[in-house]
């Protein structure tokens, strides 16, 4: 599966490839099966050691890795039935983020994502998961849809960030965002976000303002991409590795900060090198979230979600 | 960003603040048609071109007076300051910036709010100040949003929030961000109660501004030729690779395309808003609170 090895990927990547090699030429004979044995925990070790302490830009990189995990495939490890339903019924339908209801834990959810593509051809389609007005439109008509059946909502996040484009501009990106908020802020029916890679500012948040936020462990999420930010700040994109230890984007920035509940454990490695030992992780804890919510009344609920939201921010008082 | 920068520049080496500071006989050339005006008649038109009608940049403090019925502004929510949440530091520590900010640009963050009356409707009022780190919203400027929402529940009257903004502040991280979530969903509660929001879109207003509640009035006025729109136009040339349509973004383009209500002079802004609210009314206020 591995298209791109990022650089402190490799040492372990190519450890793999020494054992995976070995395996080939042992034909079953104990010693070498040892062998093998002892390297593969070395592998594990070496893995654990590095990916404990990865630099903001080193998870920057991960969490934009080519061969992450994206919303469908976490949807067909986690549920079942999944009815993809498309459509803003105004303009378009979006690629770019994807919806449908399914079964999950034995209820009904709606699951909300942004879907980029796995090579070119999927990326210009999927327009490599950036929405357009239509995107965060057909997500506005899914959220009403489980609204009035009283199914909760999960939305996965994982982009860059909303299409700057002159179609989405003529179209009202900011409106389409906007409004994707305050509708969020008064749904009556529990819902949860999980940034599974990147979270790219408003184009992130349009799907994000839910009861619970969590993050995969080497998700990012933040106000503006490292490069953006360096070319504004820094006036050099070629800064976006200070950019990014400034920006404090990782989960456990997430988590300090007090935006992140709860950060969801990884393969080690990465999700991609086990998505199915990461997606029993996230679908343990969306479990556990669900039942919290589904507990509360709808007033509760939306009172809660406001309350979440108010508090949010540093102010210092004269 | 350049635009705005040099704009600013301009405004810095004439008088920034009040009006009585301006001394007699300094001109200001129009950036529009070249017409040369004595800036104090300039300041007294509004800071609208007198020959074409353009709309130059307006110091809130200005913008604050002539929008308001004459002795009627009380500010609220003046003690609250930025703070440096992530320790920040670009080629410059945030905490310098605020400070440069604090002493320079005259507002004590980049959001003034606070009641009034306008053309006789009593209103929950707030003006960005772009003179302040180019309006950006972090979590004061966030905070004072909400307020403007919530005080307008409170005493149940309209809210009108005028926006220029280059968008959330980056030194903030994520907790700028989330004040699109917060503000939005302050404004939410406004729509539930039946009171009316206008929002006042003025130039240029951009980013997470724009994507929330400045996009969220019930009716959305616009000064002329305000740039409003989610991405910048430096971004979205680097993103399609070409130039952009004249006036693209521009307040004509945006009721061209359906964004907005109505162009609207500053000359004339008072006294149209203050006709809209009336129009507009508000629903009788029920003994239950609107929102839980
Ligand atoms: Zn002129």
């Amino acid at each position: 599966m591995s298209t791109k090895v990022l650089e402190f990927e490799r040492p372990i990547v190519e450890l793999e490839g020494k054992i995976k090699e070995l395996k080939h030429l042992s034909g079953g004979s104990r010693e070498m099966a040892q062998e093998i044995e002892r390297l593969e925990e070395k592998a594990r070790q070496l893995q654990k050691e590095r990916f404990a302490s990865l630099t903001p830009w080193e998870q920057v990189q991960l969490a934009k890795h080519p061969d992450r995990p994206y919303t469908l495939d976490y949807i067909g490890e986690i549920t079942t039935d999944f009815m993809e339903l498309r459509g803003d019924r105004a303009f378009a339908d979006d690629p770019a983020i994807v919806g449908g209801l399914c079964r999950f834990d034995g209820r009904t959810v709606m699951i909300i994502g942004h879907q980029k593509g796995r090579n070119t051809k999927e990326n210009l389609y999927r327009n490599f998961g950036m929405a357009r007005p239509e995107g965060y439109r057909k997500a506005q008509r899914l959220m009403r849809l489980a609204e009035q059946f009283g199914h909760p909502i999960l939305c996965f996040i994982d982009t860059a960030g909303a299409y700057p484009g002159l179609g989405a501009e003529e179209r009202g990106q900011s409106e389409a965002i906007a409004s994707s908020l305050e509708l969020l802020a008064r749904l009556t029916v529990p819902t949860i976000s999980v940034v599974i890679g990147e979270g790219g500012s408003g184009g992130a948040l349009a799907i994000g303002l839910t009861d619970r936020i969590l993050m995969l462990e080497h998700a990012v999420y933040s106000v503006i991409s490292p490069r953006g930010c360096a070319s504004i700040l820094w006036k050099d994109p070629e800064a976006e590795q200070t950019a990014a230890a400034q920006l404090k984007m990782t989960s456990h920035d997430l988590q300090s900060l007090g935006i992140c509940d709860e950060i969801i454990p990884e393969a080690v490695g990465g999700a991609h090198r086990g998505l199915t030992s990461t997606a029993a992780a996230l679908a343990e804890a969306l479990r556990k979230h669900i039942d919290e919510l589904c507990a509360l009344d709808a007033d509760a609920l939306v009172a809660q979600r406001y309350e979440k939201y108010r508090r949010i921010g540093h102010l210092e008082r004269e | 960003m350049a635009w705005w920068r040099r704009k600013k520049q301009q405004l810095e080496t004439q008088t920034p603040e009040e009006k009585v500071s301006v001394p007699k006989g300094v001109w200001s050339k129009c950036e529009a048609c070249g017409e040369i005006t004595y800036t104090e008649e300039l300041i007294a038109n509004l800071r609208v071109c007198p020959v074409c009608g353009h709309h130059a940049p307006m110091p809130t403090a200005e913008r604050i007076e002539a929008m308001l019925d004459e002795g009627t502004w009380e500010e609220h929510d003046t003690d609250l300051r930025s703070g440096d949440p992530l320790s920040f530091a670009d080629q410059k520590p945030y905490s310098q910036r605020l400070e440069k900010a604090l002493r320079t640009a005259g507002p004590r963050d980049a959001f003034r709010s606070g009641v009034g009356t306008m053309a006789g409707v009593p209103v929950s009022v707030g003006f960005f100040a772009f003179e302040f780190m180019g309006g950006s919203m972090g979590s004061v400027v966030g905070e004072k949003v909400t307020c403007v929402f919530e005080r307008a529940l409170e005493l149940h009257r309209p809210a009108v929030v005028f926006s220029a903004s280059g968008g959330a502040r980056m030194q903030e991280g994520v907790l700028s961000l989330m004040q699109m979530a917060k503000t939005s969903a302050a404004r939410g509660r406004l729509r539930a109660a039946g009171l009316p929001y206008i929002s006042v879109v003025l130039h240029p207003t951009t980013g997470g501004v724009a994507a929330s509640f400045a996009t969220l009035g019930d009716l959305i006025i616009a000064e002329p030729k305000a740039l409003v729109g989610f991405a910048g136009p430096r971004v979205i040339m680097q993103t399609i690779g070409q130039e952009l349509p004249k006036g693209f973004q521009r307040a004509e383009f945006l009721l061209e395309h359906g964004m907005v209500d109505r162009i609207v002079s500053r000359l004339e802004m008072r006294e149209q808003l203050g006709l809209m609210l009336q129009l507009l009314g508000t629903k009788p206020k029920t003994d239950q609170p609107a929102a839980q």
